[in-house]
């Protein structure tokens, strides 16, 4: 049943996603040269993508990379260390589902919770927040996710929480990594897609000093297969016109200048610092940490994270193949990694791409394993 | 997690809006919304806060994808999954 679901075609309005498709194979063509190749940074897009189908239907010559859009993966080893170290000194530790299956330098959080460590699933920080006020003992709630989700982390300690909770910050931010992809000597992207809802926070103004910069057009797209249609044609068009612009196809939920008051709390809260992204680079300004009027519910200056005592540990060797971090960064797909469905796969990961649903491989893994019939990958 | 959910605003307390979302009803917070809400209004949510208040004339096309999605009852869909799971990030009606 799930096949015949997930599988099908459904566009709500099939004749304007055959005109979209049709447009997109236009200019495509006009481009004159292949691949043109694209990159969004949105593990919903790539979900999206990937459950309609809509590779099947996009021009041979247009490639679209799912860049570092997914907040789990790029958490890196070190950070996952932080929480298991926590963790194993005895602290209780609540965090998104997803951060439980991604492997720290010796162990992950899961592991750890298998050895009898005190590990809580949540949903959200306001459910950490919640459960922390129901206990006699320290709760860290350790978050991840980019910026949309770090404001729901920000207004939770603008209130008034518990004494008992703090926040151990593997928030990141989107645009910093953008530049860095963009800089990359082996990049090919040529245009990128925004994500929608991260966008409502931050305003589509945002990209402005990015396309500035770097000469290379950015459009916001919602999440409906004719949003990503849309916007992908939009892209596809500045991309032929040699105009580096932003374009909003997302009116309906983006603004140019986005949601001011939420932009207020995040950046009353958290600062930009610069720190590794797993497989990608160091990135500047890349991940958000508190700001020091909030020391009190830093989870790194209210407890001494010794991770030292992990590190004296060799990784599996199966840990070097991984190449999340070429997928990541759009030089490489899933299809092109030895491992991928064989020795990773979604039950016994070896990188964290394999792990949240949000992660390329993952998602790849989940809607039959091999998404780009075209298979353009024997470059890798 | 980057998808959000929309909901239907029931009745609005200080800060907290109590949302039905497809049926279900949960309470989210407004902290962070972009413009005064009130009932009627549908707002867009991510891990149990309100990011937007959706324009009238917007909401319909943007309830279409969600209500696509939810039809599709297969548990192994990670889209339908995510909204189900934005759904509980909300808070347990009071």
């Amino acid at each position: 049943m799930s096949d015949a679901g997930r599988n099908a075609m459904q566009f709500r309005d099939p004749a304007r996603a055959a005109r979209m498709a049709a447009l997109l194979e236009r200019v495509v063509g006009e481009i004159g040269r292949e691949p043109v190749s694209v990159m969004h940074v949105c593990g919903s897009h790539e979900q999206a993508i990937a459950r309609f189908g809509l590779r099947a239907i996009f021009p041979r010559a247009l490639e679209v990379i799912m860049g570092p859009g997914c907040p789990v993966c790029v958490t890196d080893m070190p950070e996952i260390d932080e929480a298991v170290a926590l963790a194993e000194d005895g602290i209780r530790i609540a965090t998104y589902g997803d951060m439980l299956r991604v492997p720290g330098t010796a162990r992950s959080l899961a592991d750890t919770q298998a050895a009898g460590a005190k590990v809580d699933v949540v949903y959200s920080v306001t459910q950490a927040q919640q459960l922390a006020a129901k206990l006699d003992e320290e709760l860290v709630f350790f978050a991840s996710g980019f910026e949309t989700t770090a404001v729901a982390t920000a207004a939770v300690l603008l209130g008034s929480p518990p004494p008992n909770f703090s926040i151990l910050s593997a928030h990141k931010y989107i645009p910093p990594v953008m530049e860095i992809v963009a800089e990359m000597p082996d990049t090919r992207v040529e245009g990128f897609l925004a994500a929608g809802h991260a966008a409502t926070i931050t305003g589509s103004a945002i990209f402005e000093r990015f396309v500035e910069r770097h000469q290379i057009p950015v459009v916001v797209a919602g999440f409906e297969p004719l949003d990503i249609l849309a916007g992908l044609a939009k892209l596809v068009e500045l991309v032929r016109d040699r105009r580096p612009e932003v374009a909003n196809m997302y009116p309906r939920c983006v603004t140019r200048e986005g949601n001011r008051r939420a932009q207020e709390v995040l950046w009353k809260v958290f600062r930009p610092v610069g720190g590794r992204w797993r497989g990608i680079a160091h990135v500047p300004n890349g991940n958000l940490r508190l700001r020091d009027e909030f020391t009190r519910f830093d989870a790194r200056r209210r407890f001494k994270i010794d991770v030292s005592r992990l590190w004296d540990y060799a990784p599996p060797s199966l840990a070097h193949s991984c190449i999340c971090g070429d997928i990541m960064a759009g030089i490489a797909s899933p299809s092109s990694c030895p491992l991928f469905g064989r020795q990773c796969v979604p039950d016994n990961p070896v990188g964290a791409c394999m792990v949240s649903t949000e992660g390329t491989c993952r998602i790849w893994h989940q809607y039959g394993g091999q998404l780009d019939l075209r298979d353009k990958d024997e470059r890798a | 997690m980057c998808l959000g959910v929309p909901g239907k605003v029931l009745t609005v307390d200080g800060s907290v809006a109590t949302v039905d979302f497809f049926g279900v009803r949960r309470d989210v917070r407004l902290d962070i919304v972009d413009e005064p809400v009130e009932p009627g209004d549908y707002v867009m949510n991510h891990v149990g806060f309100a990011i937007r208040r959706i324009p009238p004339a917007e909401v319909k096309e943007t309830l279409a994808l969600y209500e696509q999605l939810l039809a599709a009852i297969s548990s192994e869909d990670l889209l339908a999954a995510d909204i189900r799971g934005e759904i509980t990030a909300t808070g347990e009606k009071k």
